[in-house]
């Protein structure tokens, strides 16, 4: 009993706190008096990919150069473990002072107030919204209130072999191609004998189903967040796309091969000829010497219409943090066209701030990376709701059903939508 | 040749009298001693005692109590009595890792027999190199579960598997054996068992070693044979050491956790696309899917609860049973 009164003392503080925090209120305006440079302190920053850790160092660096007396501690953990262990520290009131958000698990931590709201207007505005896409920027805003700084982005390309298509004699892929291209072309790159495959078509959500669920006019879940649309004919659609060519058309290897090796490996040693790939590994293709001269990238075919899943990271400051308005001049400092420029040149990630990705693009002048910056302009927001991660998990299960045939596309979608439903009725239900 | 027990309660009575202390007074001095002696008991077993109701007593007290709650990602509960429960039952999730989770026990229980055939051929004298084999066969049971399931992953592997390969070199075509629901708890037992092997064969020496020589020289002399001292001796003697085996390999085998998460790739980002990740499922994954990833403690709470119950009660059964098949010598 002791224990539930002490988390209920801290849930109430940070709630409390939150309002408090945001000087919204006309009455407790921010300290204009201390400066920027005037503030000391230690501040934490938790991230999950190695491969950033070198980019954000960076930038805590500099960070610390424009503010004598602040250190800033890059903390990695890797991404499986991650959310547990950030989760298991919010609770407990020691998560890092600043730290990475991602789409899927925003509204979990925006919902239960761990994030302290940022300012989007005035002079003390943490981010400028114009500064932004639109898109990213309404990923991390919720019940009207901003909580994180869109910190890079990704969008979904083709990807492809050179070498294959050379000798199977296929022209490369461009803007022009469609569903059926990429189908009969995927066709006639496979080569049984050789053990390579056309195309890669794996169960993966963002990679490859919520991309051509868009494109074939369909939906996953409804904008009040209160309906899945999985049982929708065209997003059914945009499923089969990925089924088909493994099962109608022979192009791609079997779910349960893929499981055993990645598809991206797969395309890394040359046994797919093309795969759908976001933005990220670009920088991973990049850095093998062989790779690099044999692939290329291009935009991803076209269904109904032209569309590409825009997801990316955010900043967020932790409610709890000690030193609130530290946490926020960094968090506004990696929002901003420095640091943004700094990432971009390190390759891994697309800055979010707009104007700052080219030195992303042409660092890899070898690839045609404007395909996956021009992506932008036909994005479709990330699917979210408050417990993402519970229906996604129902989604992946009952898909994979469908992808190895187990199970008719039909009866696993019906299946997924009524728990997706269940699932969502019941976040509605707590919220209350 | 014994002391006469009768007369030693007397002892001490009249030891007083000669020391001149009377009844009473000695008693006293005795109860001191005795609850001293008391005392000083529970101080020792206290610091472990202290540990095992901070570390193993009060969390399954407070599991039990957030089964019966609907817990929020970040703390704060809220009773919501059996519902939980009501839905675990209707949760066909639930059942299917049950069930996977059954036929895995019951498939590394097989390997009971086999730790006994290794333990009795170890136990052979005059063999060579005996040390050898037993570092051998007990090098998995040493070897950390991530870094076998990582290698049997590859071993697995329906492309590039060293498994497939070798059956095709004998005309068969191999299947993918980790994502395959027909073949994925076979695959897993197989690893399960190649781990517990060595374990179960170590305790099982040393249950063999302690068997006296003599019955089998009586034995001998009765003219039994090899195979009727195996069933008449060996066995019957052996029994309390195979009852402790199966007992720990049924509690390990309910609780398999990393292993088969490993195994089954749920450590990858492209875990639930295994499209035989609901055969492979045990009901701890299941508890940390639901707890860590789903974000329903509550009802994670409840899976666990469950599993504990279910733990306990095959063990009473078992020790239920033991009398019918255990001997102890």
């Amino acid at each position: 009993m002791r224990r539930r009164s002490l988390l209920t003392a801290a849930a109430a503080t940070t709630l409390a706190a939150a309002p408090l925090a945001t000087g919204c209120g006309p009455s407790s305006p921010p300290p204009a008096s201390s400066g920027g440079s005037s503030r000391r302190g230690h501040l934490t920053y938790g991230v999950w990919d190695v491969y950033q850790v070198p980019a954000m160092n960076r930038a805590a660096r500099e960070f610390e150069r424009t503010r004598p007396g602040v250190t800033i501690d890059v903390q990695l953990t890797p991404n499986g473990t991650y959310w547990t262990k950030l989760r298991t520290a919010c609770t407990g009131g020691a998560a890092p002072d600043v730290f990475w958000m991602n789409g899927g698990n925003f509204g979990l931590y925006a919902d239960a107030g761990q994030l302290l709201p940022l300012e989007t207007e005035g002079s003390d505005a943490v981010l400028r919204p114009a500064d932004f896409p639109a898109d990213l920027v309404s990923l991390y805003r919720w019940k009207g209130t901003q909580y994180g700084v869109p910190k890079d982005f990704d969008t979904v390309a083709l990807w492809y072999n050179k070498e294959i298509f050379d000798r199977a004699k296929v022209d490369y892929p461009d803007s022009s191609w469609s569903w059926q291209d990429l189908i009969s072309n995927a066709q006639r790159l496979t080569d049984r004998k050789r053990g390579i495959y056309g195309v890669g078509a794996p169960a993966r959500n963002q990679e490859n189903y919520y991309n051509s669920i868009p494109q074939a006019g369909g939906w996953v879940i409804s904008e009040d967040k209160k309906h899945s649309g999985f049982s929708d004919e065209h997003t059914r659609e945009g499923l089969r796309l990925w089924i088909d060519l493994i099962h109608r058309y022979r192009a791609s290897p079997s779910l349960q091969q893929m499981t055993d090796t990645d598809p991206t490996q797969m395309f890394q040693s040359g046994t797919l000829a093309m795969t759908y790939e976001a933005s990220y590994n670009a920088a991973t293709f990049y850095r093998d010497r062989e790779l690099r001269a044999k692939v290329d990238v291009a935009p991803m075919p076209k269904g109904r219409h032209r569309a590409s899943i825009l997801h990316g990271l955010a900043n967020v400051v932790y409610a709890r943090t000690p030193h609130p308005e530290l946490a926020r001049e960094f968090v506004q400092f990696l929002g901003g066209e420095q640091a943004s420029l700094l990432q971009g040149k390190y390759g891994t990630a697309i800055p979010a701030r707009d104007g700052t990705a080219k030195p992303w693009a042409a660092g890899m002048p070898e690839f045609d990376l404007q395909v996956h910056l021009d992506a932008l302009d036909y994005s479709v927001p990330y699917p979210s709701s408050t417990n993402t991660a519970a229906w996604q998990h129902k989604e992946q299960m009952w898909l994979a059903k469908a992808w190895s045939g187990d199970e008719s596309l039909t009866g696993a979608t019906d299946s997924l939508t009524d728990a997706m439903n269940q699932l969502l009725a019941q976040e509605r239900k707590g919220r209350s | 040749m014994s002391l006469d027990v009768r007369t030693k309660p007397a002892e001490p009575a009249q030891r007083a009298r000669q020391d001149g202390l009377d009844q009473r007074e000695l008693r006293r001095r005795e109860r001191r001693f005795q609850h001293r002696d008391k005392w000083w008991g529970y101080v020792l077993i206290a610091p472990a005692g202290l540990g095992l109701a901070v570390f193993y007593l009060w969390p399954v007290v407070q599991t039990l109590y957030y089964s019966f709650t609907e817990w929020g990602a970040f703390g704060g509960t809220s009773w919501i009595g059996l519902s939980n429960y009501r839905t675990l039952v209707g949760d066909p999730e639930f059942w299917q890792s049950l069930g996977n989770t059954g036929i895995y026990t019951g498939l590394v229980l097989l390997g009971i027999p086999i730790s006994m055939a290794l333990a009795v051929l170890l136990n052979i004298k005059g063999l060579r190199g005996t040390g050898f084999y037993r570092t051998f066969y007990f090098l998995p049971v040493v070897t950390m579960p991530a870094a076998v399931a990582v290698v049997w992953r590859w071993l697995y592997n329906g492309d590039v598997g060293i498994l497939n390969h070798a059956l095709s070199t004998i005309g068969i075509d191999g299947t993918y054996w980790v994502s395959d629901p027909h073949t994925i708890r076979f695959a897993v037992a197989v690893v399960g068992v190649w781990m517990t092997v060595g374990y179960n064969m170590i305790l099982l020496l040393a249950g063999l070693q302690s068997i006296p020589g003599d019955y089998y020289e009586a034995a001998a002399l009765d003219g039994a044979g090899r195979v009727r001292q195996f069933f008449s001796v060996t066995l019957p003697l052996l029994s309390p050491t195979l009852f402790f085996t199966t007992v720990l390999s049924v509690i390990q085998s309910l609780q398999v956790f990393d292993l088969v998460y490993l195994i089954i790739g749920a450590n990858t980002t492209n875990a639930l696309q295994n499209p035989a990740f609901g055969e492979g499922q045990t009901v701890v994954m299941l508890f940390f899917q639901k707890a860590f990833f789903d974000n329903q403690r509550g009802y994670g709470a409840a899976i666990v609860c469950v599993l504990f119950v279910l733990i306990m009660a095959l063990t009473a059964v078992q020790f239920r049973l033991q009398k019918r098949w255990v001997h102890y010598a």
